[in-house]
């Protein structure tokens, strides 16, 4: 290699790209430091630090919106910003801050440490927002790595419970199997595309755009093929896509409740975000293969989802069992994106209400939780509209946007990935999603129900004393008044969503 | 586009809305009422205006037109507000009923009165919001906004098999919801207008056309849709019993203005943008509305014991005139069927009031166990036989028009089905009848005694007698002058796309 090559390379990287994610790499470090530095009486300001941290790299990534507008690849190919890197860069801010306020509900009430739960937050919070920007599949393997340890981490977190650990356990054994599964498909494109060089510059066979060239120049090819689908098979363990989604029921209850919520939220839209990118960067020639693999998957998961929700009566089962439904509709959208290309926009849309929604209902299961963090048993919920009227409000908004029910928000993302289906004629798919929703108010609406309709709790089903009286304290009130009028008021008017990701 | 009437327009919708949200938020209760009844009231004295000021010939144009981008833009879907012949009668509908059934809740008494309160504001502004949207997005939107709200009175509130109905109500209606909102995005996307609204729609297809046999999935898709929530039968099951279970506000707005959705749905987007598909599904419409509706559902209706559930399937039985009506597929049969949901709105919504006063009484629906209430209470009596003679049809009422109309139009299209319509005429007749000699005449049963002795029995008070009139007064005007809103009904029906057979027109 030449000295030009070299200078070439290093003028490439411009560190300035991955800002946010090294200010809250730096932050993470931070909150260790000060976990030594301050005296203990102190310590219950540095999750302040953690979220302090987040919101500063939001509003940044947030003015600075117009002014990246993606282009070529950076650091050697590694990463290349795009639109929806930022929108997605975003999401996973917003969602974690959202993380950061459950945990500040959760955490007090056990005797865990509490500054490398943020800790971690904001490593995997960084790891997802590299993992969007990805264009190269060792750069995706590494954050994708990230993430999953992470996780691995934070599911079995509250390690005296048994719970906890068990669900920590399932997702070690099958995290590790789906990684597995992704590295081989990694590995047989690179093996399939081996090493081209272009204008004297080496590509490599783990580039996103030589894999694309190569498979338009040989889209019939199996060993790429075989690769990609695998790869898909690892990225749909992370959307619980059928049929990688048997984790998640358990792993959801075990979970702590915030761990819950940033495995529906977050770790479901990275999946989505890197899908989406891999379809259009690296797989689009294999469209023809693609299409019935992933129509097949998504009419799969919206039923799966669907009727295995319907007799839960665990809320945590019940969030992650309808969350593969919907999964099941974005996947719907991922399919259609293939030939319409706003579908993206609408993928991005509905995640937005998705997570506005989930992270008040998770909210609300947060407050009423017990010390164990199993979750409650919906006829605990008998009465909660007249005990705590604003709680039984937030929880009767979330899940009515998430069964899609007009005007809250979560109508408008179904009705966009509905139409998008419609442009790119998936009848049948469009049928099953009809069948999930209308299934899937069956289920909600017992939620509702069981808050409002059902009068008194009964005797064996008592919800736990601490939830009558626990407090919510201001910033639990604002967080949750906030979400839950967002979804409102984005049923009504969608022009601060629609103005930006539908352009 | 922004005169001071399509102002008014907007602000009907919106002031209903604007008031939950503000008692939503935390208004003290005193304040809440007050704030409620302003907001029930307002709407209505708007609706009147704006009929006063339909133009005269411009009843086939949609008038007080404005638009607003919410968002979706880029789907042609816009909030398009506007009245047209056939939505005037509808919206004047849903703001007398509303202002009727509004009243009567402020003094009704129910338990958590703020929430009451504020889920009937939402129902009313979405009613309101239905039949004012030129967008057929929209009109789908604000039907849905003032379902969910019934939903939840009826599992709140309701009484016998609450949940159960509650439950019943919201899987029935949301598969018909469902249904039709699929029917109406296949229609935007197969008309290639790329836009919801319906005046571009009508323009586009009247263009290009709809072949037939699309034609005919998309009027299966509609007419199913709309015609299980306008409980059409056999999909009529949970309209009894989620009425019998609904508190009364809910139930007059629901029965009385929400299930017309799917008429009106009918009548102003389904028989002009796809007539060879109405004339491919008109004869079966026509079989399940003439011989499920009317005959079965009116023997079922003779057998019922208990007045509110009577009412509930006289309100299923009435909706089978509509479906022979828009199956008749002529002007008149689609005039009669606006003329009759106006007409069936008000006076069900009176039944539904007055059966609940009734019950306030005696604290019993069950007609076995009345009797004789005509001497305690005469007012409520004259009420409820003037009531019942509107629902028969008798003329001097509103309904009569609509039902006379419709007779005439189902002439033409068949005999018999005319011999089944008229056979339903008498049908009503006896239980309508016969419930109100049940309730007001005769002597008093053995467990009514008791009942009067330790509760004893006044008549109608004025905050029920003051909602009551107003729905009485305005059968009775549109049944005395019908010219006053039928000009314009007439005048959007006999626009060249908008009816099949124009052969006969709407009673001149």
């Amino acid at each position: 290699m030449s000295t030009e090559l070299l200078k070439a390379i290093a003028d490439s990287n411009q560190w300035w790209a991955i800002g946010p994610e090294m200010i809250l790499g730096c932050a993470a470090l931070g909150l260790l430091v000060l976990e030594i530095l301050l005296p203990k009486d102190r310590h219950r300001f540095i999750p302040a630090f953690a979220v302090v941290s987040l919101f500063m790299v939001l509003v940044a990534v947030v003015i600075n919106f117009d002014n990246i507008r993606g282009g070529d690849a950076l650091f050697g190919g590694l990463i290349r910003l795009s639109m929806f890197g930022q929108v997605a860069r975003i999401f996973f801010l917003f969602s974690s801050l959202l993380v950061c306020f459950l945990a500040s509900v959760c955490l007090p009430r056990t005797r865990m440490p509490r500054i490398e739960f943020y800790h971690l937050i904001l490593v995997v919070t960084a790891a997802m927002m590299l993992l969007t920007q990805s264009n190269h599949f060792v750069m995706f393997f590494v954050a994708l790595e990230t993430v999953t340890i992470g996780f691995y981490i934070l599911v079995s977190y509250f390690r005296d419970s048994v719970l906890s650990l068990e669900a920590g356990l399932k997702f070690l054994v099958l995290g590790a199997l789906s990684s597995a599964i992704l590295l081989f498909g990694i590995v047989l494109i690179y093996g399939a595309v081996g090493r081209v060089e272009i204008n004297g510059v080496v590509h490599t066979g783990f580039e996103y755009g030589t894999v694309l060239e190569f498979l338009r120049q040989h889209p019939d090819n199996f060993l790429a093929t075989a690769g990609a689908l695998l790869v898909i098979g690892g990225i749909a363990f992370k959307i619980g896509g059928f049929p990688f989604q048997i984790w998640i029921p358990d792993v959801y209850q075990g979970a702590p409740t915030p761990v819950t919520a940033f495995l529906a939220v977050s770790s479901k839209a990275a999946g989505f975000a890197v899908l989406l990118v891999l379809i259009e960067e690296a797989f689009a020639p294999l469209s023809a293969v693609l299409t019935p693999v992933l129509s097949l998957m998504a009419g799969a998961t919206i039923l799966f989802g669907n009727f295995s929700a319907l007799t839960q009566r665990n809320d945590k089962r019940l969030m992650g069992l309808s969350g593969v439904s919907h999964a099941g509709y974005l996947l719907l959208g991922v399919v259609a994106s293939l030939t319409v290309s706003w579908a993206v926009g609408a993928i991005w849309f509905y995640l937005f209400v998705y997570m506005l929604a989930t992270m008040a209902a998770f909210g609300v299961m947060a407050y009423l939780g017990m010390t164990e963090d199993a979750g409650l048993e919906l006829d605990q919920y008998h009465r909660l509209a007249k005990d705590r009227p604003f709680l039984g409000a937030v929880l009767a908004v979330s899940v009515g946007s998430l069964a899609g029910i007009p005007p809250l928000a979560g109508f408008m993302g179904k009705l966009l990935l509905f139409i998008a289906a419609f442009q790119a004629h998936l009848y049948w798919l469009l049928g099953l999603a009809i069948v999930g929703v209308i299934l899937s108010i069956f289920y909600y609406f017992g939620w509702i129900k069981a808050a409002y309709f059902e009068s008194a709790p009964t005797a064996g089903d008592r919800r736990p004393a601490s939830a009558a009286t626990v407090a919510v304290s201001w910033v639990g009130v604002a967080t949750l008044t906030i979400l839950t009028l967002a979804t409102v008021l984005l049923g009504f008017y969608q022009q601060p969503l629609t103005s930006w990701l539908l352009k | 586009m922004n005169s001071l009437e399509s102002q008014l327009l907007q602000l009907a919708v919106a002031i209903p809305l604007v008031a939950a949200l503000i008692i939503a938020v935390g208004l003290p209760k005193r304040y809440s009422t007050k704030l409620a009844a302003v907001a029930f009231t307002l709407p209505a004295l708007i609706a009147i205006w704006l009929w006063w000021k339909f133009p005269a010939g411009g009843g086939g144009q949609y008038q007080f037109l404005s638009s607003a981008d919410t968002g979706l833009g880029a789907f042609g879907i816009h909030l398009t507000l506007g009245l047209n012949g056939i939505a005037l009668p509808m919206f004047l509908l849903a703001a007398i009923a509303g202002l009727a059934a509004g009243l009567y809740a402020l003094r009704s008494g129910a338990e958590r009165l703020k929430l009451y309160l504020l889920l009937l504001l939402v129902m009313h502004g979405g009613l309101l919001g239905v039949f004012s949207s030129v967008d057929i997005f929209f009109f789908y939107f604000f039907h849905e906004l003032a379902l969910i709200p019934t939903f939840i009175m009826v599992g709140v509130w309701g009484g016998r098999d609450r949940n159960y109905a509650a439950m019943k109500m919201t899987i029935y209606l949301t598969v018909g919801a469902m249904l039709s909102l699929i029917g109406l995005i296949a229609l935007y996307v197969k008309s290639d207008a790329n836009s919801f609204d319906l005046i571009v729609l009508k323009q586009a297809i009247a263009a290009q056309g709809i072949s037939g046999a699309v034609q005919n999935h998309l009027f299966a898709l509609l007419m199913f849709g709309f015609s299980i929530l306008v409980s059409l039968w056999p999909f009529h099951t949970w309209a009894p019993l989620g009425y019998g279970a609904a508190p009364s506000s809910a139930a007059m707005l629901h029965a009385g203005v929400l299930k017309k959705f799917g008429l009106y749905g009918l009548v102003q987007i389904a028989l002009p943008l796809l007539p060879d598909g109405a004339a491919h599904w008109a004869w079966r419409l026509a079989l399940l509305g003439g011989i499920g509706n009317i005959l079965v559902i009116g023997f079922v209706t003779i057998a019922q014991r208990d007045l509110k559930q009577m009412i509930g399937y006289s309100s299923v039985m009435h909706m089978g005139y509509c479906f022979l009506g828009i199956a008749a597929l002529s002007t008149a049969g689609a005039g009669g069927v606006v003329m009759l949901m106006l007409a069936h709105g008000l006076s069900v919504a009176l039944l539904f009031l007055l059966a609940t006063s009734i019950h306030h009484r005696t604290h019993t629906f069950d007609l076995a166990e009345m009797g004789g209430l005509a001497q305690k209470t005469p007012v409520l009596a004259a009420f409820f036989v003037a009531a019942t003679f509107a629902s028969i049809g008798l003329p001097g009422f509103a309904n009569f028009w609509g039902e006379f109309t419709v007779f005439v139009a189902v002439w033409k299209m068949s005999h018999a089905m005319t011999v089944v319509a008229v056979a339903g005429a008498i049908i009503s007749a006896v239980y309508g009848l016969r419930s109100a000699a049940r309730v007001f005449f005769g002597s008093p049963t053995e467990p009514l005694q008791r009942v009067l002795a330790r509760h004893p029995a006044s008549d109608l008070d004025w905050t029920e007698r003051l909602p009551a009139l107003i729905l009485l007064a305005a059968l009775l005007f549109f049944g005395l002058y019908p010219r006053s809103i039928s000009r314009a009904i007439d005048e959007a029906l006999l626009r060249p796309t908008a009816v099949v057979d124009s052969t006969v027109s709407f009673h001149r």
